[in-house]
Parts: C-alpha cells; sequence; structure tokens
C-alpha cells in the first residue's frame, strides 16, 4: 500500500479519534474528558467525509458536537463538585481494561480471519464509486415508503417521547 | 484508497476504548461518554461497510442516521436521570446509587 493523500488523511483522522476517546476515558478532570469528546467526535467526523458521506459528518458536527457534547458539558457543569473527583476509576478498573482489551483483542482476531479467509474476504478498494449524491440518495430512501419511511417516523415519536421524558424526569419538584 | 480492514480496526479500538471507559469510570457522566465512543464506533463500522460494499444502496447510511438519533435520545433521557439523581443525592458517581443492588 503506497503512501497517499488519502492514507494519511485517514491516519490523521484515526489518530485524532484515538487519542480523543483515550482522553476521554483517562482525563481526571471530567470537563477535560468532555472536551477530549468533542476531539474525538470531530475525527469521527473527518472519516465520514474520507467514506464519502458529506452528510453524515455534518450532522456528527452538529447533532454531536453542537448538541450530544454541548449537554453533556452542561451535564457537568450542572453536577458541581463532581469535576474533580479524587478516584476516577473504580476498584475493579483493572478488570475493566482487561475486558476492554480481550474485546478489542477478538474484534481483531475477527477482522484478520475474515480479511484472510476464503469465503468473502474484505475489500481492498470499494466495489464501486458513489455515482449518485449520497445526501440526496439518503433523503430519498429515507422518506421512501418502499423503504425507510416508517423507521424514520418511529425514530421522530421516539425523539419526541425521550425529551418529553427528559423535561419531566429533570423538572425540579420543589421549585412549583 | 484505504482498505477496509484499517476503518475496522480504528472501530474495534474505539470501540474497546469506550468499554472501557463503561466499566471503569465512576462518575455516571462518564459513563455516558464511554457510551457515547461505542456508538460511534458502530457508526464508523456502519458507514465503511456502505461504502465498500454496497455503496449502490442507503441501507448503512440509514442505519447510522438511526444510531444518531437513538444516541441523541439515550443522550437526553441518560442526562435528565443524571441530573435528578444529583439534586436527590447530591452525587453523580454510579457506586453510591445502590438502592436496587442485591
Amino acid at each position: 500500500m503506497e503512501l497517499t493523500i488519502e492514507t494519511l488523511v485517514f491516519a490523521i483522522f484515526s489518530i485524532i479519534t484515538l487519542a480523543g476517546g483515550l482522553g476521554v476515558v483517562l482525563a481526571r478532570n471530567l470537563f477535560r474528558a468532555a472536551l477530549m469528546l468533542l476531539v474525538s467526535l470531530f475525527g469521527v467526523a473527518g472519516l465520514f467525509v474520507l467514506l464519502a458521506a458529506p452528510f453524515l459528518a455534518a450532522v456528527q458536527i452538529l447533532i454531536y458536537m453542537g448538541g450530544i457534547a454541548i449537554l453533556i458539558i452542561f451535564a457537568v457543569m450542572l453536577t458541581r463538585g463532581m469535576v474533580r473527583a479524587h478516584k476516577v476509576m473504580n476498584e475493579q478498573w483493572d478488570v475493566a481494561a482487561f475486558i476492554a482489551l480481550v474485546a478489542f483483542i477478538v474484534l481483531l482476531v475477527v477482522i484478520i480471519q475474515v480479511a484472510q479467509g476464503d469465503g468473502a474476504p474484505l475489500p481492498q478498494a470499494p466495489v464501486a464509486d458513489v455515482t449518485a449524491d449520497p445526501t440526496v440518495s439518503l433523503g430519498a430512501s429515507l422518506l421512501d415508503p418502499a423503504q425507510y419511511v416508517l423507521p424514520f417516523e418511529v425514530a421522530s415519536v421516539l425523539l419526541v417521547g425521550a425529551l418529553i421524558g427528559a423535561i419531566y424526569v429533570a423538572r425540579d419538584d420543589e421549585a412549583e | 484508497m484505504v482498505p477496509l480492514w484499517m476503518f475496522l480496526v480504528v472501530a474495534a479500538a474505539l470501540f474497546a476504548i469506550g468499554l472501557f471507559g463503561v466499566l471503569a469510570r465512576r462518575n455516571a457522566v462518564a459513563i455516558l461518554m464511554g457510551i457515547e465512543l461505542m456508538l460511534n464506533a458502530v457508526n464508523i463500522n456502519l458507514v465503511a461497510f456502505w461504502r465498500y460494499l454496497t455503496p449502490d444502496t442507503m441501507m448503512g447510511q440509514a442505519f447510522a442516521v438511526f444510531v444518531f438519533v437513538v444516541a441523541a435520545a439515550e443522550a437526553a433521557v441518560g442526562l435528565a436521570l443524571i441530573v435528578a439523581i444529583y439534586r436527590r443525592r447530591q452525587s453523580v458517581v454510579a457506586e453510591d446509587v445502590n438502592l436496587l443492588k442485591w
């Protein structure tokens, strides 16, 4: 595999993603962990651009970085005194590290086996170029009755239900 | 272009990092952040498989969009629960919320 621009971009965004993820998990200061989450999500958005999914990259930045991560930062600030804890990890963090390592190794073994397997090996390059605008075809397939219009509507109902539930749960009972 | 397995390895590493965060952190907000990392790893996998194997149908991207929706709903409800628990017990450490622990 020769070193192309794409490989370089892939390496940069992968390192941003994984370093941000490690920062989220290991940071002692919770606010700093939330900021590292922003970095990691940005790296994932870059990978989406590399995978010819510009709409998902935009959604990643708008919803994830602009919505969810900011919501998490709000929660960090609303739970005062919890930002700098004495102990960040629980007593079983070594077991947790072992489990995470085992999960990673199992996934790696599966990927290697499938990549070298004689069934259908993983492609080195995409089987076809994206001819149509992926954003246009995504929008069309989401509202196509033959494809995803029912999950689309169910997802909107789920969002409404979740947000109303969130407002109800987080409401201050004694404030009225 | 980059071969598919490299995307899968990055996604697997991100998933393992998130799993460690979920299992090891004490703060409930940090646990939620680990879940977000794991969901992002799944999304990388979905979009990578879509791009490399079935770029003519939009299945992979549509699934990724629904993962976004579920992640947003999960973050909203989870953070509301955390704020409610903090208001009642002045703590967001997961070990302190053990009333239902057997």
